[in-house]
């Protein structure tokens, strides 16, 4: 995590590849079978806060409890929202109409908090998370210079995280 | 989507890290205590013989608890506000806080005949006590959920309270200059009734804003 605040994203990539793994075994000795929740939506979950939070961790503390933190929280999290769910389900089933690019995002729901978004960052979001191009690659894609892919790419996670805090209407 | 795909997508986003949490309470704070100041000068001011009551024990002790308040509430939802951090101390620090207050109605009650007692719990300024703490307090509530959302409270709503008694301690310290009635009886109960307004206001809103 220190090396990757200092910008090293091959460091980062593994440290999020450790905390999703964390993650994964606290999701599922918590949720059990019997919940109707996939561990794998806590897990993605976890890390989007983990990414977008990171700067609540101190760098003179251990990391794990922080870790333990976000993921127990987001578990807990995962409960309350499904619960609720089911009162809007209609509404987020429009939502899922109205992107007809649902499909080929799957099933995860960060796929469907993708084909949410806001056309302009929707396009960049899809172009690095799914296709799995560099930001280099797509903006030339797109023709935009590759710091408004990074913008566009910062705001689309920050606005698909404010999706998963929100209480439901 | 594929958890890897997704780890890998996060590594590439790689803007400068978010001003510490610490940092984002800090500014807040300045902030609330200058709008609580500004507030507070445009509305009621300070009272006449303040100099006077400076001298007074009482009069002291009103800041001694709403300032006691204020920083170990503010102490404490600064920790809240990040993940892992433990906050048991910070949380018996606030528990000191009512002990206080119970030591100063103590020392009342035992210097004040039992006749005076009513007179002196009532007062003369209950309802501008419980107009005024809360609303010079409102604005520093939503500076410190401010604050809370930019971090990452565990437990929003609770975090949201320990923010609305923080605001209420700063309000309440404000008013201390301005109301006439030092006795800590009318402290305990009127503005005891004021903050916990801006804490129940502060649980809600934790739950509502600062949830991530």
């Amino acid at each position: 995590m220190r090396s990757a605040i200092a910008g090293d994203e091959a460091a980062y990539a593994e440290f999020l590849r450790d905390a999703a793994r964390l993650v994964r075994a606290l999701a599922r000795r918590k949720l059990g079978s019997g919940s109707g929740i996939d561990p794998e939506d806590v897990v993605q979950e976890a890390l989007l806060a983990i990414h977008l939070k990171r700067h609540t961790w101190r760098s003179d503390e251990p990391i794990l409890p922080w870790l333990a933190a976000i993921a127990r929280y987001k578990v807990v999290d995962g409960f309350r929202r499904r619960g609720r769910r089911m009162e809007v389900d209609i509404e987020d089933y429009a939502e899922f109409l109205e992107a007809p690019a649902a499909d080929m995002l799957g099933e995860r729901d960060i796929g469907r908090a993708i084909a949410a978004l806001a056309p302009g960052q929707h396009k960049v979001v899809a172009s690095v998370a799914v296709d799995g191009r560099s930001i280099r690659e797509t903006a030339a894609a797109f023709g935009m210079t590759e710091n408004a892919v990074r913008v566009a790419w910062h705001r689309g996670l920050a606005a698909i995280a404010a999706k998963f805090g929100r209480t439901g209407k | 989507m594929k958890t890897d795909d997704l780890i890998r997508s996060l590594a590439a986003d790689t803007p400068p890290r978010a001003a510490s949490p610490d940092r984002l309470f800090q500014v807040a704070l300045a902030a609330a205590v200058l709008v609580a100041a500004a507030l507070f000068f445009a509305t009621l001011g300070p009272r006449t013989d303040i100099g006077q009551a400076a001298q007074s024990v009482r009069f002291l002790f009103k800041f001694a608890v709403t300032g006691a308040l204020a920083a170990a509430a503010f102490h404490l939802v600064r920790r809240q506000a990040r993940p892992g951090a433990g906050t048991g101390g910070a949380a018996r620090m606030l528990g000191l806080v009512p002990v206080l207050l119970a030591a100063g109605v103590a020392l009342e009650l035992a210097a004040v005949p039992p006749g005076d007692w009513a007179a002196r719990l009532v007062g003369t300024n209950a309802a501008v006590c419980l107009t005024f703490i809360p609303l010079i307090g409102a604005a520093p509530l939503a500076l410190f959920l401010l604050a809370l959302r930019a971090g990452a409270p565990t437990r929003p709503a609770a975090a949201g309270a320990v923010a609305g008694l923080v605001a209420g301690g700063i309000a309440a310290a404000f008013y201390a200059a301005h109301c006439t009635d030092d006795s800590p009886l009318f402290v305990a109960t009127w503005y005891g009734l004021a903050i916990m307004g801006l804490t129940v206001a502060g649980a809600l809103g934790g739950r509502l804003f600062a949830r991530w």
